[in-house]
């Protein structure tokens, strides 16, 4: 049995100005099913142990995120090694139900962004409103940086975590790398 | 001569002194400078020659919309083409040239044009150079190219990098000027979130110069104290962000905006980007963009040194530059007075105030004739002296024809034709104008407005933008409408006190279209309109004349306005001329189209980051390195990159696709199939709904089984295939083409969530989650033996079923099925042990013969066996029937996605070209897309065709050309030949048969 690699095996750059990171391997699974059913949500909440996010918002709690990507979607982040067992553990709690619990933690890469400036690099990559008055601690958007679509939320102040699909990661990381060049501050937000 | 004074300058910081070239000429300014007023202060007043005619021409203006100081900047990496001088601001070192002029700017051969102008009129290149045709190519056309044109085009990748920035505001305020920092205060006391920007690098705008030389003040004290206590509030405010060097470039639908800010433009040693383009989504738009002064229409108003009275002021008050020893100032209202104070005020000579105006002016005329300066009412310009630079003027009555009263001596005329508000950004997104009959402009119809989605205005002109041409109306203009601004975007509006401003009432002004009014046809065609197009008085009426009555026809026949600077001095003396010409009032003939931007934005801006490796995103597997370190000759698929073939050392890419197919067919060949869709699909009516999405039956497919299937659209065209395989009673798992998954997981999203929104079906795109390697020929079950883990004998995974387990300890699903009809198997382990598990596949491979293998041998052995490919023989208009795939459409089913539209008319036609196998009688390759012809000729006097080619290759195995092509009744005409004409020349002859060349009991497969 190999080591699983993250798609571009923890690299990290700091020449910019903030500080760049590919982290994983990172365990996640798509959860579809009825948010409205009390079931789905104690399911849910016995697997994750977590409460339902709300619309565009994120659950966090010790090595789990709950994340609320559309309105019958959750992806959950959890420790790699812990996929199998909370695949396990909501496939029987929700046995009998409409759900569908899928382990994609491979099929994405996951980037963190920390520093000042964190902010205005992603506004520079993305269309989402990102003023701190709109977009705090706990919030979570899917939509596009620059040509690929992305996830992201602010998992601590000025500490972005970035989800795309595992293809583009070189992608993602050279995009943010540019978007930090150094002297490139805009000094807006 | 124009030069620096000794004392003056507001924006200069003579402690600090820079260098820069001109034409290769070493000349000096001061920090604060822009080239313009640098050159000037050097003594270059003619900076450039004309478009058409190679005039010599002079900087006119001091800021956005000068027409004439364009230059080339930088040298390689940094050069640039068309930078107007008076938006330049000095550095160091800048390095500046002058355009369209051969050899030199003094000595100029194409000034011979200007000899010949009477009869480059307007209309000239359409009338002249129609007949005969073939000149226009050969002869004409590289003679314009190399008379015309301004700056040439940029031959090195430009050296510097760009970037966007997305924000959202409240309210944007566009114009740093009193207007835009008083509306930005209004709406920022009121709490909304504002973003106030200003194309120059300073704020206050027009009243710093204008003001101070009106005595004007405001609050009791000067106008420059307002500005930055007002500027100082707003930098307090949190709720407010002020930028400079950022321009409106153009406004779009919903209250978006683009704005350009300039960064290292006037410092370009500094680090970080050259530009940023501001994305900015406003609730509300404030424009304070201010207004342009007019030149005036007289003869020889393009001499270097005719300029306009406004900029004239500005060279002395914000840059300690004189124009000129003696100015004539000539004038149809009263702020060019200004500019004679001015330069009375410097010590320089103002020989004469020229007012077109039979009653002349008001207050301000008062203010000069104290001052000593003659002023002279009912005069004008009958024609200017001198070629390169103004030596004098010629005097007459504005209302006769031009008898010259008298010339004065001068080296410069200041010139104003009145004040158009900068609609630009009003009117991008439909904001329509309205004539003012008393200042003689378009202002914004504030009844028709650019409306958000409610139906409201969501831009809000503002001070002289909006025609308050008094500064008290535009400091209260401003205040209501920042308020205003507030308010509609959800903010509970807070006035602000509006200080007591007093400053001269100015008298009404008169419209002066062309001076003297009735100047004949020799003064005409010396009074320009357009200074950078060439376009005089002359050719407008001439359109006229030739029955261009629409303006926006007028326009382009003339040109005038088309140029860099889109007529922000031209287009409004263009139309009036118009309109005399044809008789009717100005509203009536109406303005050309404004368009974005408002000046012209670099490339690199609009391409943001968007530049070498991050041109476009590609799509990588787990395994490219490995590719790629391993020689892969790429092909695109998609965004995706897979290897074509891996050439070895000597071997052409031709020779190694050969070698791939061979090896795999004989031995083992190995594939990176990981870019195949993968879409999981489940729920209860998941059965019935893979029914619909596919031709075949899926329902009925068993757990652990796979079934080929195809997708039709709606309207029965062939759009993806692949295996669909049954993981569990619920869960089915839908391989796509590689370039198909994002597009089949939307169309199937789309159906679920548009039309069969209440089946219990959910699907989940995991392409990426596997890498998939396709293990391939007859070693294929040895080496997975080898690694062991898994049964994967022909008793314990059959054709066309999967199974799941482990593979050399990777958790594995093997898929028994085969794209090459070798025995093969397709092995989904998870993307982040893809390339241990490829390394580990081509190690206990190696004794098996194990090869990997690209796309080209994919695609050859693919089409031995007659296998087609989306994309090949399928292109958007054909149907599975045409492919002979009717075994995949199922007849037990009630429906499915494109059944109905195969059953219309067209789409049961016999006559539709069906798939056959191809082979050429002497063993060639067929040439790709080829044609077959057929007999006689069709109404285009073209062959007649009866087919034409989808997929050809040399088929190593066959050691001969194959092909399959779509042809008329081809399956009936089995064994007859058929003839494809070559592009190059020759003609192919080939059999018409199975397109299954190769082992066509599928023997090899199925072992």
């Amino acid at each position: 049995m190999s080591e699983p690699v993250s798609a571009l095996g923890g690299v990290t750059w700091a020449d910019g100005i903030a500080q760049i990171a590919e982290i994983g391997p990172q365990g996640m699974i798509t959860l579809r099913g009825d948010f409205d059913d009390p079931e789905f949500r104690v399911a849910v909440k016995n697997a994750v142990g977590l409460d339902m996010p709300g619309q565009r918002a994120v659950q966090m709690s010790g090595e789990n995120t709950l994340c609320w990507m559309s309105p019958d979607e959750l992806l959950v982040l959890c420790p790699y090694g812990d996929v199998a067992a909370m695949l396990a553990a909501l496939t029987s709690a929700l046995a009998g139900h409409h759900a569908l619990a899928v382990n994609v933690s491979d099929a994405r890469a996951v980037f963190r962004v920390t520093g000042p400036y964190a902010r205005e690099i992603m506004a520079k990559l993305t269309p989402a409103d990102l003023a701190p008055d709109a977009f705090k601690t706990g919030m979570f958007r899917r939509t596009r940086m620059a040509q690929v679509p992305a996830a992201f939320f602010l998992r601590e102040t000025d500490s972005f975590e970035i989800v795309c699909f595992r293809s583009v990661a070189q992608y993602m990381f050279d995009l943010l790398k540019t978007a930090a060049q150094p002297g490139s501050e805009v000094g807006y937000f | 001569m124009s030069t620096r004074l000794a004392k003056g300058g507001r924006f200069l910081d003579k402690g600090k002194p820079v260098t820069f070239t001109f034409n290769g000429k070493r000349l000096k300014g001061y920090e604060g400078d822009t080239l313009a007023s640098a050159l000037l202060a050097n003594g270059q007043v003619m900076v450039g020659r004309s478009f058409k005619y190679h005039r010599p021409r002079g900087i006119v203006a001091s800021g956005a919309e000068e027409p004439n100081a364009l230059m080339n900047h930088g040298a390689g990496g940094t050069f640039e083409p068309n930078q107007r001088a008076t938006t330049t601001e000095l550095y160091d070192g800048l390095q500046a040239g002058s355009q369209n002029h051969w050899p030199n700017l003094e000595f100029d051969v194409g000034a011979i044009n200007a000899g010949f102008s009477r009869f480059l009129t307007a209309g000239f290149y359409y009338k002249m150079f129609i007949h005969p045709r073939p000149l226009w190519k050969h002869v004409y056309e590289p003679f314009i190219r190399q008379s015309a044109g301004l700056g040439k085009a940029p031959k090195e990748q430009d050296a510097d990098t760009y970037e966007h920035f997305n924000v959202n505001v409240d309210v944007l305020v566009i114009g740093g000027g009193i207007a835009g920092l008083q509306a930005a205060l209004a709406a920022g006391k009121s709490g909304a979130k504002v973003l106030v920007i200003e194309q120059t690098a300073h704020w206050g705008g027009r009243a710093m110069v204008d003001e101070p030389l009106a005595e004007g003040r405001i609050g009791g004290a000067p106008v420059d104290k307002f500005v930055e206590e007002t500027r100082a509030a707003l930098e307090k405010m949190p709720n407010v962000s002020m930028r400079l060097r950022l321009m409106g470039a153009g406004v779009y639908d919903h209250g978006y905006v683009l704005g350009y800010e300039r960064l290292t433009d006037h410092a370009p040693t500094a680090a970080g980007p050259r530009h940023r383009l501001w994305r900015i989504r406003a609730k509300r738009i404030v424009t304070a963009t201010g207004a342009i002064e007019r030149p005036l229409s007289f003869a020889g108003n393009d001499v270097p040194g005719v300029m306009l009275a406004s900029a004239v002021r500005d060279y002395v008050v914000n840059f300690g530059v004189s124009v000129g020893d003696r100015v004539v100032v000539v004038t149809n209202n009263d702020s060019a007075y200004l500019t004679a104070i001015a330069m009375k005020k410097a010590g320089l000579e103002v020989p004469c105030i020229l007012d077109a105006r039979p009653e002349g002016g008001g207050a301000l005329m008062q203010a000069a004739q104290d001052l000593g300066i003659p002023v002279e009412t009912g005069k004008a310009i009958a024609k200017v002296k001198g070629t390169r630079r103004v030596t004098g003027v010629a005097i007459c009555v504005q209302a006769g024809e031009g008898a010259v009263l008298k010339e004065i001596a001068c080296d410069a005329v200041a010139m104003s034709g009145g004040w158009s508000p900068v609609v630009h950004l009003w009117s991008h997104c439909g904001g329509k104008l309205t004539w003012d009959t008393g200042h003689a402009h378009f202002r914004p119809d504030v009844d028709n407005p650019p409306r958000d989605d409610a139906g409201e205005a969501f831009v809000i002109p503002v001070g002289t933008a909006n025609g308050a041409m008094h500064i008290a109306l535009a400091l209260e203009d401003a205040e209501m409408s920042g308020r205003a601004a507030a308010k509609a975007a959800g903010h509970k509006p807070k006035p602000v006190a509006t200080p007591d401003v007093t400053s001269p009432q100015e008298a009404a002004m008169e419209p002066v279209w062309l001076m003297p009014q009735g100047a004949p046809y020799e003064l005409r065609m010396k009074a320009w309109l357009d200074f950078q197009n060439d376009v005089k008085v002359s050719d407008v009426q001439l359109a006229a004349q030739e029955g261009f009555e629409s303006v926006e026809h007028a326009k382009r026949y003339t040109t005038l306005g088309m140029a860099t600077d889109q007529g922000k001095l031209s287009n409004i003396n263009g139309l009036a001329i118009l309109s005399d010409a044809l008789g009717q009032p100005i509203p009536q003939t109406g303005t050309t189209t404004f368009r974005p931007p408002y000046t012209p934005i670099s490339m690199g801006a609009i391409a943001g980051e968007a530049r070498g490796a991050v041109f476009q995103p590609i799509r990588r597997t787990p395994m490219q390195a490995w590719h790629d370190a391993h020689g892969a000759d790429w092909e695109p698929v998609g965004h995706w990159r897979r290897p074509y073939a891996y050439p070895r050392s000597s071997e052409s890419v031709h020779d190694a696709v050969m070698r791939e197919v061979k090896n795999t067919r004989q031995a083992l060949g190995l594939l990176d199939a990981s870019t195949l869709g993968k879409i999981i699909v489940k729920g209860p009516d998941a059965g019935r709904f893979l029914d619909m999405m596919y031709t075949n039956m899926m329902s009925t497919l068993k757990v652990g089984k796979c079934r080929y299937g195809l997708m039709c659209s709606e309207n029965g065209f062939l759009t993806d295939d692949g295996v669909v395989a049954r993981i569990d009673e619920d869960t089915w798992l839908c391989h796509t083409t590689s370039g198909g998954a994002d597009s089949v997981h939307g169309h199937m999203e789309e159906w679920l969530q548009t039309e069969w929104w209440d089946w219990k079906v959910y699907t989940a795109n995991v392409t990426e989650q596997y890498a998939q390697i396709a293990v391939v020929g007859p070693n294929a079950r040895k080496v997975l033996e080898k690694l062991g883990g898994m049964d994967v004998s022909k008793e314990a995974l059959g054709f066309m079923e999967w199974k799941e387990g482990e593979i050399a300890g990777i958790p594995a699903r093997a898929f028994r099925i085969s794209f090459s009809g070798e025995l093969s198997y397709e092995i989904a382990v998870p993307a982040s042990q893809g390339l241990a598990f490829w390394e580990a596949l081509m190690e206990a491979g190696a004794e098996f013969g194990a090869m990997p293998y690209g796309t080209e041998a994919l695609h050859i052995m693919r089409a031995e066996k007659g296998f087609i490919m989306i994309g090949d023989e399928t292109d958007g208009t054909v149907i599975p029937q045409d492919l002979g795939l009717h075994w995949a459409l199922s007849k037990k089913k009630d429906d499915y996605l494109g059944k109905r539209a195969q059953e219309r008319s067209h789409m049961a036609d016999p006559t539709r070209w069906k798939l056959v196998g191809l082979e050429t009688v002497d063993g060639a390759v067929l040439p790709d897309g080829a044609y077959a012809v057929a007999e006689g000729t069709n109404a285009n006097g073209q062959r007649n065709v009866q087919g034409r080619v989808t997929s050809t290759y040399h088929s190593p195995t066959l050691d001969r050309g194959i092909a399959m092509g779509l042809v008329l009744h081809g399956p009936d005409r089995m064994g007859e030949v058929i003839e494809f004409p070559g592009v190059d020349g020759k003609t192919y002859k080939a059999k018409i048969v199975d397109p299954v060349f190769y082992d066509k009991d599928g023997e090899k497969q199925n072992v």
